[in-house]
């Protein structure tokens, strides 16, 4: 079986006014299905510019990124559209729930890119929220619900495509600890118990410990490539 | 192609934004109903100058007897009655005429019992009923023997008979012209009121001989002071002209480059006149209207430009999770679609009730036309695809990570 990402020599530059900045230098990572990756990394060391590459949502300057397979170059905008709708589901920092669409909505949104009805799209979404333990709120608004449970109808979004890979960027990075560590278990039976591959980006090293596998960055390259639980996560 | 999932987000935004989506529409609401309430007068004008004139008679010409000179001093037309019985029937004989009426007016009081009235009493011949195109809606008109026979018969107006018999039927009562007795034969079908606002319905005709002899007791006998022409057809009223003019010239011996007696009016000409002012008016009423059309629908162009900003964020969390650029064109060319077109139903329902209501207050009347409705439906239709392409563009074409990032 092929690994769900596949990253060889991958580089990526950005011009800016004082000249050309590489941002990513020669990356090669491979992401088998079933893993939970914490990337870590110090503000700058390219871990965001990383994360927006692995979700198709930018691409890189060099160097080939295989996603589930397909070599992501050779897709147009389209297809990259379907793997960001199917393959891949996002979570955010920030939740990125659309403020003035009920919860059940939000987490139907990624079935409505994929041409589905709207009764079963409905009826899938209310699973999903069940299955994050917010049945009741189908019909709040966002703002109507705490951030913790803001998060947790941001991953049954994710989740309703039944993707094969979870992106979460910085999930715990606007919620106090309790709730973070309830996010963080709720990310690591997704993973036990649905063996969905997890790559999670975070600074904070508390967080870093569910996960299975440790990637550090500094300065655009890969530092460090460990398992979670051999590394000294306070380096 | 538009699938209904996408209309459904469309929708969704919509109705998320009420307050914004309403002022937006009332752009498109007011343009529209703007373009139905004008087009509407504009029509109502059109349509009460055509029944006037369609109410004269079709084809017509009026021969005006007079304008001699007398002393040096020049009269008027119909001053002297140059025109006589004979010279309509000699016209009667030309092939571009279909109908003569010889007309001999005057006012004269006429009394009912213990009622009576002052009006206008026509003398004239059976044809006078066809080239006024006015029916005898009750009783029968006077035939050409009454004509012949100068018989004391009278055709009444709705008016007349309004003041003087009152619900009673006048058919076989007898009235007094002048303290003379005439048998009423018959009653006019209304008419209404002339361009120049005269109740034509208050009018008596009888026939022309008994006007001239009994009535009136012209000094000069067996004229007439105008003749009511009727060509064959329209295309035909120009040489229609020309043979009257010659035939007339001829029969008055008027030498070729003398002032002639009489003078020949083209009604039909005058009328085409008053229908192409009012066309004139009510086209400019609608291309004044359009204007707010026009600007309701750069007034949806600057919403949804408005909204596209608003909304980058949404744009990017929806590309972010599989939207396609078409999608996010769909979504927003659809939203502003969906602005003008209900903007432009409800404008057409508060078009056709501002109609109704103008018509009420002014007593102007007006027509709604199926064509002002079509017209404003299609233009709002175009104008939400055309002021709602750009802003969607914009919105489809925005990089996710930037449109992520964007608070």
């Amino acid at each position: 079986m092929s690994p769900v990402i596949s990253i060889r020599n991958l580089n990526k530059n950005y011009h800016t006014e004082a000249g050309e900045v590489s941002v990513l230098k020669n990356i090669n990572l491979e992401v088998q299905s079933g893993e939970f990756v914490a990337i870590m990394g110090p503000s700058g060391s390219g871990k965001s510019t990383f994360m927006n590459i692995l979700g198709c949502l930018d691409s890189p300057t060099s160097g080939d990124y295989f996603l589930n397979g397909n070599n992501v170059k050779n897709l147009d905008k389209n297809h990259l559209a379907e793997l960001r709708n199917n393959v891949i589901g996002f979570v955010f920092q920030g939740f990125n729930l659309l403020p003035r669409n009920t919860l059940i909505e939000n987490v139907s949104l990624p079935l409505v890119y994929c041409k589905i009805d709207k009764k079963s799209r409905l009826q899938k979404a209310k699973e999903m929220l069940k299955n994050v333990g917010l049945e009741a709120f189908g019909e709040y608004m966002p703002n109507q619900i705490s951030g913790g449970q803001q998060q947790r109808v941001a991953i049954a979004r994710a989740l309703v495509n039944s993707p094969k890979l979870i992106l979460a960027d910085e999930p715990t990075g606007n919620l106090d600890t309790k709730t973070s560590r309830e996010i963080m278990e709720l990310f690591a039976s997704l993973n036990n118990d649905f063996g969905i591959t997890i790559v999670l980006i975070t600074h904070e090293p508390d967080i870093a410990l569910y996960s299975k596998r440790l990637v550090k960055f500094m300065d655009g390259k890969i530092q460090s490539d460990t398992a979670t639980h051999e590394t000294n996560i306070h380096d | 192609m538009i699938n209904s999932t996408i209309l459904g987000e469309a929708w969704g935004a919509l109705k998320a934004n009420r307050l914004r989506s309403f002022l937006t529409m009332l752009g498109m609401v007011i343009g529209v109903a703007a373009v139905i309430i004008m087009s509407a007068v504009g029509a109502g004008v059109q349509q009460s100058v055509q029944n006037s004139i369609s109410s004269m008679g079709s084809n017509l010409f009026i021969i005006l007897s007079g304008s001699t000179t007398s002393g040096g001093a020049r009269l008027g037309s119909g001053a002297t009655p140059t025109l006589t019985l004979t010279d309509s029937q000699a016209i009667l004989e030309l092939d571009t005429i279909s109908a003569v009426a010889p007309l001999a007016p005057g006012t004269a009081q006429i009394a009912y019992g213990s009622q009576n009235w002052s009006t206008t009493v026509i003398g004239s011949t059976p044809s006078f009923f066809i080239v006024r195109d006015w029916a005898v809606s009750l009783g029968a008109p006077f035939s050409d023997a009454d004509v012949r026979g100068s018989t004391r018969v009278a055709i009444l107006g709705q008016t007349v008979v309004d003041n003087l018999f009152g619900d009673e039927n006048p058919i076989g009562k007898m009235i007094r012209i002048k303290n003379s007795p005439y048998l009423v034969l018959g009653v006019l079908a209304k008419k209404g009121q002339s361009l120049d606002g005269r109740d034509q319905d208050d009018t008596i005709v009888i026939p022309v001989t008994t006007a001239q002899r009994k009535l009136f007791g012209s000094q000069f006998q067996g004229t007439v002071r105008l003749i009511i022409v009727q060509a064959i057809s329209q295309p035909l009223m120009d040489k229609a002209e020309k043979d009257m003019t010659e035939l007339l010239n001829q029969r008055h011996r008027i030498r070729e480059g003398a002032d002639s007696d009489f003078s020949i009016r083209n009604l039909t000409a005058m009328a085409d006149m008053a229908v192409d002012t009012t066309k004139t008016m009510s086209l400019m009423l609608g291309a004044i209207a359009s204007i707010s059309l026009l600007v309701g629908g750069i007034g949806i162009m600057n919403i949804m430009l408005v909204s596209v900003t608003e909304r980058t964020r949404e744009i990017g969390i929806r590309i972010a999770i599989g939207a396609k650029e078409r999608d996010i064109l769909q979504q927003f060319l659809l939203e502003a679609i969906m602005l003008s077109v209900i903007g432009c139903f409800v404008g057409v329902l508060f078009g056709i009730g501002g109609s109704m209501a103008v018509e009420s207050i002014t007593g102007l009347g007006t027509v709604i036309t199926v064509g002002s409705i079509v017209i404003s439906f299609s233009v709002a239709a175009c104008v939400g695809i055309f002021f709602g392409f750009y802003p969607a563009r914009k919105a489809a074409k925005l990089e996710p990570i930037e449109a992520l990032r964007y608070q």
